[in-house]
């Protein structure tokens, strides 16, 4: 039977993908990886939090600054994650012409490289917020959780993150000397503006509205809100809008940014075919 | 006349090469970094990004303005440590992907001198965007300073950088063994010695046996002892006091530099001897 060219670029990119993640080292040494690296950016936080507050994690702020950062994890693996393909398979395995020319569809094929982050920020997600409920009083209640908002959330904005990955991925197609810091500073941006660490009512006036036009802003409400319900809504910023008008604006920002990110996508990929920018190799 | 006797043509040695060498290395890092323009906007607008990110947290917790502070240093500082973790520790094993490892170990020169030169040339470069960091977020948060003793900042400053530029030499005999594991090697050193080293708080904070450990990372002390001397309510919130921590400093210096030799030297025999010099494990 033969499978849809879209299926088999997706599932081949996800398990090449996959590969590169995981086989640079023995199981001990990635599963160390995977453990310290999210705990010790959680922990800067929380050591931040426990000198100010002296220690006091039954404010509703702590679960905030908790949740958000350990969900925002994905946003650095998935966004950059598929934007780092192209510059693994230009720069690093010189075999992005190879996939060019190869029987599948190049967009989905950058998607698929981005679900093996997927994975890698999963399992970095999970420790993470495990570990906030076993040792730091992390109020989430499992019988208390809302998991068809929560499921729903996820997916819709891993799929929005993706796409955003997206963009970027076509812009990088089309960059020599800076690929390396477009997803980390769109990263880096995006976690000033969404609200995943401190409210967006922290921010000066004239920042806010730009944290009210990201997706990831609803998103990561949406996930506090329905892991720790009442906690997550004590917040003015949020507070007047219900869990389904959240949805919608998060659904509609994604679907608009997802449109955004299809067309620069093949723009650029228009522009890095007539440049012969595809089996360009920098060494940066 | 030919090209080795005439005006122009000299051939130097001993001394003048090695000196020479480290010019030449720390060159591309001074000079040739700084054209392109893009790479200095993101190289300050990064650490900015992750300064205005946790300035915005202790102002969410209404935590006292010192600290705020201390994270306009700590941001200032990482740029250090992103240079030599990226720019220092890995850079030989990128010189070995690119080819140029060979040829360095080839031309009739010392690699301790090229290290060297890395190191200066990175000292230099990070600095001015170290400055440029520390600028901007003090205009825009309103950072106050007050300072007690220039001179011992200074020599604080300085011991830091002489310390971890040597740990930078040592890293980067160490990775030079590494294949594609080195990627994922310096990107594990990023937020486990941010949280250790208190780049964003007081390492005082942390249980005294966890900040002796970290202390053997030289930004460890060198920002303690800097905010003791810069901000007024520094003194409260050190972990050891300023000239304990110069002597510490001191000692890590030479002790980091000797060790960067010793092994530079070990490492560059082991590397080809097993073949490591070309090898490319992707």
């Amino acid at each position: 039977m033969q499978t849809s060219t879209s299926w088999r670029s997706f599932r081949m990119a996800a398990w090449l993908g996959w590969l590169i993640e995981s086989n640079w080292t023995d199981p001990f040494l990635f599963a160390v990886y995977s453990i310290v690296k999210p705990l010790s950016g959680a922990a800067i936080l929380v050591v931040m939090y426990g000198i100010i507050t002296q220690g006091n994690f039954d404010s509703a702020l702590f679960p905030y600054i908790y949740l958000g950062n350990a969900f925002y994890i994905y946003v650095g693996a998935v966004m950059t994650g598929v934007s780092w393909a192209v510059v693994d398979d230009r720069e690093h395995y010189k075999t992005l012409k190879y996939m060019y020319i190869a029987p599948i569809y190049i967009p989905v094929y950058l998607l698929g490289r981005g679900a093996a982050r997927f994975i890698t920020g999963s399992i970095a997600v999970i420790i993470t917020i495990l570990t906030g409920v076993l040792f730091l009083k992390v109020p989430l209640q499992v019988s208390e959780i809302d998991w068809l908002l929560f499921s729903v959330t996820l997916l819709v904005g891993i799929v929005m993150l993706a796409m955003l990955g997206l963009l970027l991925a076509g812009v990088t197609l089309t960059t020599a000397r800076h690929e390396g810091f477009i997803g980390e500073a769109t990263a880096a941006a995006l976690y000033i503006f969404s609200g995943a660490v401190f409210p967006l009512d922290v921010l000066p006036n004239w920042l806010r509205p730009i944290g009210f036009f990201m997706p990831t802003t609803y998103w990561l409400e949406l996930l506090r809100r329905s892991l720790v319900g009442n906690v997550a809504q004590a917040f003015p910023t949020l507070s007047n809008f219900s869990n389904m008008q959240i949805l919608g604006v998060l659904l509609g920002l994604s679907l608009f940014f997802g449109i955004v990110s299809l067309q620069v996508f093949k723009v650029c990929d228009r522009i890095a075919r007539e440049r012969g920018m595809i089996d360009r190799t920098t060494n940066y | 006349m030919n090209a080795v006797s005439s005006k122009y043509s000299r051939k130097d040695t001993g001394w003048r090469l090695f000196l020479k060498t480290i010019i030449a290395r720390a060159y591309p890092r001074i000079i040739g970094q700084q054209r392109e323009v893009s790479w200095l906007l993101f190289e300050v607008v990064m650490p900015m990004l992750a300064v205005c990110s946790y300035v915005f947290v202790y102002r969410a917790l209404k935590a006292p303005e010192e600290y705020i502070g201390f994270v306009v240093m700590g941001g200032a500082m990482t740029a250090f440590w992103m240079n030599v973790l990226w720019s220092m520790s890995s850079q030989l094993y990128w010189e070995k992907e690119t080819g140029n490892l060979a040829l360095y170990i080839m031309a009739p020169n010392s690699m301790m001198a090229i290290l060297l030169g890395m190191a200066l040339g990175g000292m230099v470069a990070t600095a001015m965007r170290a400055v440029a960091v520390t600028v901007f977020g003090t205009l825009m948060f309103a950072v106050e300073f007050e300072v007690t003793s220039y001179l011992q900042l200074f020599a604080v400053f300085m011991l830091a950088m002489i310390a971890l530029y040597g740990l930078g030499m040592m890293m980067a005999s160490a990775f030079l063994l590494f294949g594609r594991e080195a990627w994922h090697m310096a990107n594990l050193a990023q937020e486990p010695i941010f949280l250790a080293s208190g780049f964003y708080f007081p390492i005082k904070s942390l249980p005294f046996w966890v900040a002796a450990g970290a202390s053997i990372i030289p930004l460890t002390l060198g920002m303690d002892a800097m905010r003791q001397l810069v901000f007024p309510s520094g003194f409260r919130l050190g972990f050891l006091d300023v000239r304990t921590e110069i002597i510490i400093l001191a000692i890590l210096s030479v002790v980091f530099v000797a060790v960067a030799k010793f092994l530079l030297a070990y490492v560059e025999k082991l590397a080809v001897r097993e073949g490591r010099i070309t090898e490319s494990r992707r």
